[in-house]
């Protein structure tokens, strides 16, 4: 089997004529050793160049706490803060307008712009502000309401959001925030009729409860607790007393949590955001009334 | 080993083609192909189209603010991207089908740095004259008749260039109107830049790279050889005619071919296409033209240089039969991609008629997942994105079927019906409930089907979800 052929293939294969190769052949296929065009070599220096240039007039070289600046002044955070100024400007009147329009007039139908600019805005703001506390998506979390049901502690129409948006809960930096304050009944009551109160609180929600101790509980609920949630137990929005019959519970419903809040009571706590009303707030009023809109715009607003 | 005396250069300046005019079949086809494409390019964006007075009235436009294709009657809206995915997929296999056939036949005849080539040779010949005159001019020392030429030139090249990316900015946006901001000054940045920067692409690489574009920079004559075989139709010479060749009347011992140079001296990558297929080669065919005019010269028969493939030249020079080219054409794999292109075709005509002019989209909102009601109801929450692809005002009417008992309510509004303007997207929220103790809240997953319907035009499409229970794992 030894043949020349096999072992030397290029040797057979460079024929008289053909342009000078590099010496490497592949099944037969030979390297041309071609000059590469010039033009090539000089696109080669323009991006050497191009990109020296660069370095001089931009942000490139890296330091130890930052980057060399560049002669030409350039920062992308300039630029933004440039285009972030433009867009107040361009949105300066719009925010105008949602200040002085009526707040039950902010919807669809009768002020589609306003609506429009007020749910994104809303929503950006609701991201930055709100969702710590009540949920990237409003469904909140145990001790912080859901925002998308129609349950309401301080009230749900767009006029009562935009008061409690606007100086909070219970807090201690604007005199008018909504405040009340649950008795803790520990110290109060015996540990009986905090058993029968708690069983007569999961009967009037239409939980399984033990009869005997929710009859004995009325008594204790009429003594205690209607002056705030009402006789019925529907609770009372002025006082932000939860309505005690419905299926949403912000603490949770069962016998152990009812238990805890009679006992050791509930203190939830929001803060002012109005800047113009309280004084206390991160928000301008076009804001509190864009994140009111947005807010009351989940599905659960009256 | 080829071991040379010489270092070898790295580098090689450009040598410049001075292509001669030739005539004949191919150049005329050239023409033809030259004046439909650059005729599409440059007048289409002009053909006026009326919509109606709420739609523009250009025949074809891509507008990209309101994201809108529109080709005459039909208007594609970006949930219908797959017909553009369909054309390209139409074009590829194209290309294939074109390739495995005719070879090069795309950068040959209607490849625009083809076409755009061959429009600024023509200027190029009109101004300073044909092959030997523009030798001459290249290598005379400057006067002014030289810079007068080269500047004639230049001007006309540029104004070529300037109307090829002035026409491009025109497919997005009205013409009209943008053809009297752009020379009142009052267009877009956008526009200008785009208009210099393929200006300049076109100035460049139609007077100056040329050939260079196709050798060094496009990548298609590295793929096309991968898809071409022995029955491919190329550009070749049939040596075993025309060697060996020689001037002069004493033909005896000679070939066809005369020695000539016609081949070469219109060849428009400066290329003898006598020593074989090169990687140069577009398949222009004006050396067959070139060529054929020759031999009807000398009196021999036509196709010296002729279009052939790889097999001819081994059964030709057995001396057998020349094959029929259309046997080239047609085979299994030329018939294969012609059959998956008109699949394709047939389905994206058969898409564009049966497509409703009303749609909807539904994304549940699934943070959170459900809401629980006061009265121990379930609630899902779903986006509609409602699309009227229609011309006129209508009211869509939302409903669902199930085998559950579901509720659906719109936000908003107490209604289940919305009003969607022509040619227009519009969100709607829409709430699915539960009422408590049925299956459907306490369970798991229910499936149902929303349905729209166009009160206008009775027109109706469903899209199928799914709504989550308190029990859902």
């Amino acid at each position: 089997m030894s043949d020349d052929k096999n072992q030397h293939p290029e040797e057979q294969i460079l024929m008289e004529g053909d342009p000078d190769t590099t010496g490497h052949v592949w099944d037969g296929i030979k390297e041309f050793n071609n000059p590469l065009p010039r033009w090539w070599l000089w696109t080669f220096y323009a991006t050497c160049a191009w990109g020296l240039l660069y370095t001089i007039l931009y942000p490139a070289w890296p330091l130890l706490d930052r980057a060399t600046p560049g002669i030409l002044g350039y920062s992308t955070r300039a630029i933004v803060a440039e285009d972030i100024a433009e867009f107040d400007a361009m949105n300066a009147p719009i925010r105008e307008q949602i200040e002085q329009v009526e707040l039950a007039a902010i919807t669809p139908a009768d002020n589609p712009d306003l609506y429009n600019y007020a749910i994104q805005g809303g929503s950006a703001i609701f991201a930055t502000w709100c969702s710590q506390c009540h949920g990237s998506g409003a469904a909140g979390a145990v001790g912080y309401p859901n925002l998308l049901d129609d349950d309401w502690l301080w009230g749900g129409s767009i006029d009562e959001i935009h008061y409690t948006i606007s100086h909070g809960i219970r807090n201690e930096d604007d005199p008018s925030a909504h405040y009340s304050e649950m008795t803790a009944f520990d110290e109060i009551l015996s540990d009986e009729e905090i058993a029968s109160v708690v069983q007569y609180v999961l009967n009037i929600s239409g939980q399984e409860h033990d009869a005997t101790l929710a009859g004995a509980g009325e008594t204790v609920y009429l003594d205690n607790c209607a002056s705030c949630h009402l006789d019925d137990g529907s609770g009372d929005r002025f006082l932000g007393a939860p309505n005690l019959t419905d299926a949403i519970w912000l603490y949770g419903g069962d016998e152990a949590a009812l238990e805890e809040t009679v006992r050791y009571s509930r203190f939830g706590v929001m803060p002012p955001w109005s800047a113009d009303a309280s004084g206390a707030g991160r928000l301008s009023e076009a804001e509190v009334r864009s994140v009111s809109v947005y807010v009351h715009s989940l599905g659960g607003g009256e | 080993m080829s071991a040379t005396e010489e270092p070898t250069k790295l580098y090689a300046a450009r040598e410049p083609v001075f292509p001669k005019r030739v005539s004949g079949t191919f150049r005329n086809l050239k023409w033809i192909v030259m004046i439909i494409t650059l005729g599409i390019y440059y007048v289409t964006p002009w053909i006026r189209w009326d919509r109606g007075p709420a739609l523009p009235d250009q025949a074809v436009l891509i507008d990209m603010a309101n994201r809108r294709f529109f080709f005459f009657w039909i208007e594609i809206w970006p949930h219908e991207f797959y017909f553009v995915a369909g054309l390209l997929i139409m074009a590829g296999l194209g290309l294939f089908l074109f390739t495995s056939a005719l070879g090069r036949v795309w950068c040959g005849y209607s490849c625009p740095q083809t076409v755009w080539t061959d429009l600024f040779f023509a200027v190029e010949r009109w101004i300073e004259g044909d092959r030997n005159a523009r030798l001459r001019l290249w290598k005379a020392d400057w006067d002014t008749k030289k810079i007068r030429l080269r500047i004639t030139k230049y001007l006309a090249w540029l104004l070529i260039a300037i109307a090829t990316g002035g026409a491009w900015v025109f497919y997005f946006a009205d013409a009209p109107t943008l053809l009297v901001d752009l020379v009142t000054g009052q267009a877009p940045f956008i526009a200008y830049s785009t208009i210099g920067i393929l200006t300049a692409t076109t100035f460049v690489f139609g007077g100056f790279m040329r050939e260079q574009v196709c050798i060094y920079m496009c990548p298609w004559p590295r793929i096309q050889a991968a898809m071409m075989d022995e029955h491919t139709i190329t550009v070749a010479y049939r040596d075993w005619r025309g060697e060996p060749r020689g001037k002069g009347k004493a033909r005896e011992d000679l070939g066809d071919c005369i020695d000539c140079n016609a081949c070469v001296n219109v060849c428009p990558v400066g290329i003898d296409i006598r020593d074989g297929q090169q990687l140069e080669c577009i398949t222009c065919a004006l050396c067959i033209d070139a060529c054929d005019d020759i031999m009807a010269k000398v009196g021999k028969e036509r196709g010296l240089i002729d279009y052939l493939a790889l097999t001819d030249e081994e059964n030709e020079r057995a001396g057998n039969e020349k094959v029929n080219i259309w046997k080239h054409i047609f085979r299994p794999r030329t018939i294969l991609y012609t059959t998956l292109w008109s699949a394709i075709g047939v389905a994206l005509v058969v898409l564009l008629f049966i497509r409703s002019e009303i749609d909807v989209t539904v994304a549940p909102v699934r943070n959170p997942q459900f809401v629980t009601m006061s009265d121990g109801a379930i609630r899902n929450t779903y986006d509609l994105r409602l699309r009227n692809m229609s011309h006129s005002d209508t009211t869509f009417h939302i409903s669902l079927t199930s085998d559950e008992v579901l509720q659906v309510g719109l936000e908003g509004t107490e209604l289940l019906t919305v009003d969607v303007p022509a040619d227009t997207l519009h969100l709607q929220r829409v709430y699915v409930i539960a009422r408590p103790g049925t299956d459907a809240a306490d369970g798991d997953r229910t499936d149902f089907r929303f349905w729209v319907e166009d009160l206008q035009s009775d027109a109706r499409t469903f899209q199928d979800t799914t709504f989550i229970g308190r029990d859902v794992q």
